[in-house]
């Protein structure tokens, strides 16, 4: 993962040109019914030879067979057939171009910003997100950057007219990025810069103690917005995602989620195959953010980073895979995934690990991650196995039982200069 | 008595027996000659001289005579050295001392543009470049700082100004308190070198290969100079006088001495040296027994310091898992350098610099105690810097003849327990310590009398003559108090409490007189008494309880190739191979053989085929696994130090890669586990015409040259586009700062380049105008970094005027826009599978691209620009599958043999047949796959990376990190000194990093 684009200062326009033809999808009125495709439940689970119907944006059947009448059927022979993707934290629809400051609406300023809402800067019309979904990603959790509680996140479906049709679950969590313990390359005292750390970590803790205390109050003389927006972290009804990678650095965000009786989540978690114990018995969650990293340290392990999903999974830790990747934006989760098989997941575990997984971590498995009767239709068909480049090619994707356009800018390029080329295949 | 007052009476003498002819004297003429004797001592005249016994003669400041049983001659001083030790003084050939120190620039904000040099007067264009400089025009006195290297033992150092690439001349002085003009021995005695351009505020070099290019060049620039017709060199169109030049030339006739720093610096700076035929005495920076045999090669001089890191503070576990195994380790093995470079036999000094006064002479006698014999390390002190520097007649050993240079110890010099006492300097006598010249230890009967009442008491002195402890008690009891004794030339106060109440003291006040001391003093009760104190029996050392030294042929001298963690201890080794039963994509018309056997004999491919024997041969069952030429990544910024851009000038066609490959990055080792074989390691995009880039193969464990790939074409890096626009600063005052100006840059340097060629015999060689020679010839050939479609006809429209060919445009995202263009001007391209969107430029980035432009027809290859991507470039290739349909045998020559054609090696590598070197990888999965994991890779048909080894690799690094970590709380809890466990950081090189401004955004 690159992190380079912090020197930014040329505002440059950008046209709107290219796919606008790629419309969203009218909402599904016809059952569907995919049969005959190998299906990937997203928990473990494959039925060979199966058929799959939703109805109304809903899974309504799947199994060897199901009830397809009134389905408009598609013969899925061959296919495969898994949950739809999910990028557990990702920045498209706020940031479009890394290297142009004004393409960027992550970046609060401030430390401490609970109540930046990533939905309302998110942009449905970001060439990037058709080059997603069209590998298969169908939710994304955007995620707010900046300060230390960078704000608020929301998951949204990559298939909307503006962010409010997008938006798939409002505000489902609170991001914190604890000042990295981690003595950095520049760092000309370092003493100094984790003494640093460790305040404005106690900072951070002292505002959930003066917010809790604020939220017990009846009825406020002065209203303290700061306080009010992590109310939802208080009631469980928000996600505290801790974005941290170290060992000392976990431990601290633990300690916060037993504290405050937060739900957590660790994003990053570099480390979080040396305290697996402490993460299962405290049931905080990893989003593994991204797989092709390098080794913070010469002498760790080459496959340090490809062998952690599988160390989890040993451990019976919950966590899912994400893509964090500022050159390519996400679609390759599915590859991300892949790698990890290299190195001893299953290939289901795998598919779990970017789809259920996700859900739950997410908080959104009670209607998606996984292809079960009451939830959501979110189904890609995929023409082989979608883990390994060589194979994946999405030929159908529904979001909510909505067939979603494909196409993207990046296609229509392609197709623009085959023309010019006279190649036709 | 006589003895003491003799020496309080020199002590006068000495410090007025200079005296300068030409200058006035403030009051009465004193000459006198300081005619002294030394006697009865044992004098080291050498390393293999020892004289006991015997006796020194100096006068005016010279040595007369040495020897056994000389007279002393009436009219000189005579000093009883009964029991000392004379040795010649120190010689330290890399100091400061006297020198005013440069301060360093602050550092510039933005990019704005210092082209040349800032220094006042008819010098050269760059700032770094100081030959003119003369430590002997600002040398002053500073009796401070000479007194901490007189009391380790230093007479004369060699000091200069530690200023700059060039860094003029240094100055040969005493540390004598006097006058300047006695102390400066040579005023010009060598000149000094580095690669750190220091206080200059010019931004060229911004990078070690720049600086390294500046070397070179500087070479070039002054043999031109010197040959230089006078009335040629006033034309207004040539160079008119250069004093900085001049100066170099007048320098070469001098000791050179460069200051490397670092083993691999020591390489470079040996490269230069044999280039231009000059012999540089190098000077290390402690790491350079990692480096035997290379070190050994160079047939250089050294200068080594005795900078031992301090042990680590390994107390927080956090912490220490941030410090790389090969930090502790040097920790361990840094004190065997001298002795290693002993026992190599190479030449080698030893310098003060870098160590803290305090520390110098214990980091001595460790070195002494890993392995550095005591006759060397004299030499390295002593003999050896005085020949260095052609002063041998006058220092370095104590002869008749020579100046009046040497220390008076109490012991052999390298004993922990000697006390260093005096150290003369041109006959002046500076005194160490004045504790210890009398040795006082022993036991004594002390009589006390008050009134008429006599006290007896027993006193035993002991310790280290110079810290002497003493305790009492009286006659006949048993139970001893400590003395609080001190001496202060031959008057004695001694105290100590009473023993019924602790809170009084007793105080005695006198005079040694020979081995009786007496006088006055209050007892515990305040009453006056008399004393005096007489010896009873002598001192009797306690032998030695401390730890048996090691025994020397014991100490590990063994490294790791290279110094880190996954360094190798052996390295492997060539042996013939015979991989059986794989599948094997051969990337030649064979396509994809089923059961196939691949023979390596000799680092080459030596059959393909079925059913292969080979007796002698290792043998690998490959059932079930698949065998791949090695990837080939077209685009690499690992394995290189120092800053991989010189981003100072538009053009710096003078840089090259290959003087600045680092053998050490653990990316090698990590990209040789991902099946990486070959890297073109490019200089970086910030400047349109970059450096001369470097084919390396992955020999993990090789030094810099034996990476290199043998018998390539000659590559260079150029760049377009928003990087040399330096789009992404506030600021920017160099030019270009639009595509219009870079096709000017363009433009200009070919024509520059034509003309240059063109001139006779006697031009001026530039390294620049010579690689841009080299591509319109043909012989160098040019790897561009372009993204959008203008840019890259623009640069094919400047080519084609020029009537030479792009050969490679890299990266090249809308290359699908241009490809029938491309096609037409013979060029490659080699692009990424997927990235886009990270800057404007990119914006129309499509992952089709590679598809579509081997449609057109094409040789395209998928690099990496990136220590990470590279690790799965055959995953990337495989995207083209993906998007756009290519055949996998296809996709995976993208890595492999397209990337060898477009880097002129595919007759060596790219693809597995009779002949081709043996670079191979053997998976576990079809190699395309995401699935797939090296299991192991050959170079050159050597194993460099094995799964199995990797695993016990692992445990070696842990129990190794162990055993260092338990050694250094060993080390702390005996009260060794610590530092900090801080963060070992691996250099990862970006692309676009500007070190003249900041970092830009985009690739």
């Amino acid at each position: 993962m690159k992190n380079i684009f912090t020197i930014l200062s040329l505002t440059i326009i950008i046209k709107v040109t290219a796919q606008s033809n790629v419309l969203p999808a009218p909402a599904q009125t016809q059952a569907i019914a995919l049969m005959h495709a190998t299906i990937h439940i997203g928990n473990g689970q494959v039925i060979e030879d199966g058929t799959i119907v939703f109805a109304k944006g809903k899974i309504t059947g799947v199994g060897k067979s199901a009830d397809v009448s009134d389905a408009k059927i598609i013969d899925c022979t061959g296919k495969q057939i898994y949950p739809g993707f999910i990028l557990s934290d990702s920045q498209i629809g706020l940031n479009e171009i890394g290297a142009i400051r004004s393409e960027h609406d992550e970046y609060e300023l401030g430390e401490l910003n609970p109540g930046v809402h990533s939905l309302v800067a998110y942009n449905t019309d970001s060439k990037i997100i058709n080059t997603v979904r069209s590998n298969g990603v169908l939710l994304a959790n955007i995620v707010p950057d900046g300060g230390i509680i960078s704000g608020t996140s929301s998951v949204m479906q990559l298939d909307g007219w503006n962010w409010e049709d997008a938006a798939y679950q409002k505000d489902n969590g609170i991001h914190f990025r604890m000042p990295s313990l981690m003595p950095g390359r520049r760092s000309a005292d370092a003493a100094d810069i984790l003494k640093k750390a460790y305040d404005q970590i106690d900072e951070v803790r002292t505002f959930f103690r003066e917010a809790k205390a604020y939220l017990a109050e009846p009825a406020h003389t002065v209203t303290n917005i700061k306080f009010e927006a992590v109310n939802g972290l208080f009631n469980k009804t928000q996600i505290f995602f801790v974005h941290c990678e170290m060992v000392n650095e976990m431990m601290i965000a633990i300690e916060f989620a037993k504290e405050f009786g937060f739900k957590t989540v660790i994003v990053g978690g570099t480390e979080a195959n040396k305290i697996t114990g402490y993460l299962k018995q405290n049931n905080i969650g990893v989003i593994l953010n991204q797989m092709h990293t390098l080794p913070i340290m010469q002498d760790d392990d080459v496959d340090t980073y490809a062998k952690l999903p599988y160390q989890l999974q040993q451990a019976g830790v919950l966590y899912c895979i994400n893509d964090f990747d500022e050159m390519n934006r996400g679609r390759n989760l599915m590859f991300n995934a892949g790698v990890a098989v290299g190195f001893g997941l299953t290939r289901e575990q795998a598919v779990q690990a970017i789809t259920l997984n996700a859900a739950k971590i997410l908080g959104i498995d009670n209607k998606t991650g996984s292809l079960e009767a009451g939830k959501d239709a979110n189904i890609i068909v995929s023409d082989g196995d979608v883990l390994d480049a060589k194979s994946s090619n999405i030929g159908y994707a529904f979001i909510q039982g909505r067939q979603i356009n494909l196409d993207n800018k990046q296609k229509q390029l392609y197709e623009r200069y085959k023309t010019k080329y006279g190649i036709s295949k | 008595m006589k003895r003491t007052k003799l020496l309080f009476f020199f002590c006068c003498i000495i410090s007025v027996a200079q005296a300068q002819e030409t200058f006035p004297v403030n009051g009465i003429h004193d000459y006198r000659q300081g005619y002294v004797a030394f006697t009865h001592a044992t004098i080291i005249k050498d390393s293999k001289t020892t004289l006991k016994d015997a006796t020194l003669i100096i006068k005016e400041g010279k040595i007369i005579a040495v020897g056994n049983n000389l007279a002393v001659p009436k009219d000189a001083a005579s000093i009883d050295c009964k029991g000392k030790y004379i040795y010649p003084s120190f010689i330290d050939l890399i100091s400061d001392y006297g020198i005013t120190t440069a301060t360093q620039p602050a550092q510039r904000r933005g990019y704005t543009v210092q082209p040349v040099s800032d220094t006042k007067g008819a010098y050269g264009w760059n700032q770094a470049i100081r030959p003119e400089t003369d430590a002997y025009k600002v040398y002053a006195v500073n009796n401070e700082k000479a007194k901490d290297m007189r009391s380790i033992g230093f007479g004369v150092v060699l000091s200069h100004l530690q200023d700059g690439i060039a860094r003029g001349t240094g100055t040969l002085v005493t540390l004598s308190d006097e006058k300047e003009n006695f102390n400066m021995l040579k005023e010009k005695a060598a000149a000094f070198y580095s690669f750190s351009k220091g206080s200059s505020t010019q931004d060229y070099p911004t990078s070690l290969m720049g600086a390294v290019a500046l070397l070179r060049q500087t070479y070039l620039d002054a043999a031109w100079y010197k040959n230089l017709k006078p009335e040629d060199r006033e034309k207004s169109t040539s160079e008119g006088t250069n004093l900085s030049l001049q100066a170099w030339n007048d320098n070469q006739s001098l000791p050179q001495i460069f200051d490397a720093g670092e083993k691999w610096n020591v390489l470079r700076a040996a490269k230069i040296a044999g280039e231009f035929g000059v012999q540089y005495i190098i000077k290390g920076g402690g790491n350079e027994y990692q480096r035997m045999a290379e070190m050994k090669a160079t047939k250089a001089n050294f200068i080594l310091p005795l900078n031992f890191p301090k042990a680590i503070d390994v107390e927080d576990p956090n912490a220490t898992s941030l410090v790389a195994l090969g930090v502790m380790k040097h920790w361990e093995m840094a004190p065997l350098e001298p002795g290693m470079f002993d026992k190599a036999g190479l030449n080698f000094t030893l310098t003060a610099s870098g160590t803290a006064p305090g520390e110098f002479l214990d980091n001595l006698r460790k070195a002494i105690d890993n392995g550095l014999s005591e006759s060397k390390a004299l030499d390295a002190l002593t003999k050896t810097p005085a020949t260095l520097i052609g002063a041998y007649d006058k220092i370095g050993s104590i002869e008749a003849g020579k100046l009046a240079d040497f220390i008076i110890t109490t012991g052999p010099v390298f004993d922990e327990k000697t006390v260093f006492l005096q150290n003369w300097i041109l006959g002046k006598k500076f005194i160490i310590t004045d504790k210890g010249w009398n040795d006082y230890r022993g036991n004594y009967k002390l009589t006390i009398k008050q009134n008429n009442n006599n006290r007896q008491y027993d006193v035993a002195v002991e310790g280290r003559p110079d810290k002497l402890s003493a305790t009492i008690k009286p006659a006949g009891d048993t139970t001893k108090t400590d003395i609080k004794l001190s001496i202060i030339n031959n008057s004695v106060n001694l105290r100590w409490s009473a023993k019924a109440d602790s809170s009084k003291n007793n105080f005695l006040a006198g005079i040694i007189n020979n081995n009786a001391w007496n006088g006055s003093g209050y007892d515990a009760y305040g009453n006056t008494v008399a004393w005096n104190m007489v010896a009873s029996s002598p001192y009797i050392e306690k032998p030695d309880t401390a730890k048996p030294k090691k025994k020397k042929d014991l100490i590990d001298t063994s490294v790791l190739y290279p110094f880190v963690g996954y360094g190798f201890t052996t390295m492997p080794k060539q042996e013939d191979v015979l991989i059986k039963n794989a599948t094997v994509w051969t990337n030649e018309a064979d396509g994809i053989l089923q059961n196939t056997d691949v023979l390596i004999k000799g680092g080459k491919i030596a059959a393909v085929g079925k059913n292969l024997s080979a007796a002698g041969a290792k043998q690998i069952d490959a059932t079930g696994m698949y065998l791949s030429p090695g990837i080939i990544d077209e685009h690499s910024h690992i394995a290189a130090t120092g800053g991989i851009n010189e981003c100072s000038q538009s053009v710096t066609a003078e840089v090259r890669v290959g003087d600045v490959i680092d053998p050490e990055d653990i990316q090698i080792y990590r990209q040789l586990s991902d099946g990486v074989t070959s890297s073109h390691i490019l200089h970086g995009s910030c400047n349109t015409i970059g450096g001369q880039t470097q084919l390396i193969k992955l020999r993990w464990g090789k030094d810099a040259e034996e990476m290199k790939f043998e018998n390539w074409d000659g590559f260079i890096k150029f760049a377009l586009g928003e990087n040399v626009k330096r789009s992404y600063s506030p600021t920017n005052s160099r030019f270009p700062n639009t595509r219009m100006g870079v096709e000017q840059v363009l433009t200009d340097a070919f024509i520059r380049a034509e003309d240059y060629e063109k001139q006779g015999a006697g031009k001026r060689k530039d390294l620049e105008l010579d690689a841009l020679v080299e591509i319109l010839n043909a012989k160098r050939f040019i790897t561009c970094h372009s993204y959008v479609q203008s840019e890259i006809n623009m640069l094919m429209h400047v080519a084609d005027s020029f009537h030479f060919k792009v050969n490679t445009f890299t990266h090249i995202l809308e290359g699908y826009k241009v490809a029938d263009k491309l096609k037409a001007h013979g060029a490659y391209a080699s692009t990424f599978s997927d990235w886009w969107a990270y800057k404007a430029e990119v914006q129309d980035a499509i992952p089709y691209n590679a598809a579509l432009m081997t449609d057109v027809g094409l040789t395209v290859a998928i690099n990496s620009d990136d220590a990470e991507m590279a690790r799965h470039l055959n995953q990337e290739a495989a995207k083209t599958i993906k998007y756009g349909g290519i055949t996998p045998e296809q996709a995976f020559k993208m890595c492999t043999l397209n990337p060898a054609i477009m880097l002129h090696v595919a007759d060596r590598v790219g693809s597995i047949k009779v002949g081709k070197d043996a670079d191979l990888v053997l998976w576990n999965d079809n190699p395309l796959s995401v699935y797939a994991t090296a299991q192991k890779t050959f170079v050159d048909g050597i194993e460099y990376y094995d799964r199995q080894r990797d695993s016990t690799m692992r445990i070696y690094i842990a129990n190794e990190r162990n055993r260092l970590i338990q050694k250094m709380l060993t080390a702390k809890k005996e009260g060794a000194k610590t530092q900090p466990a801080t963060r070992t950081f691996d250099q990862i090189n970006e692309c676009e990093e500007d070190r003249v401004g900041a970092m830009v955004g985009g690739f």
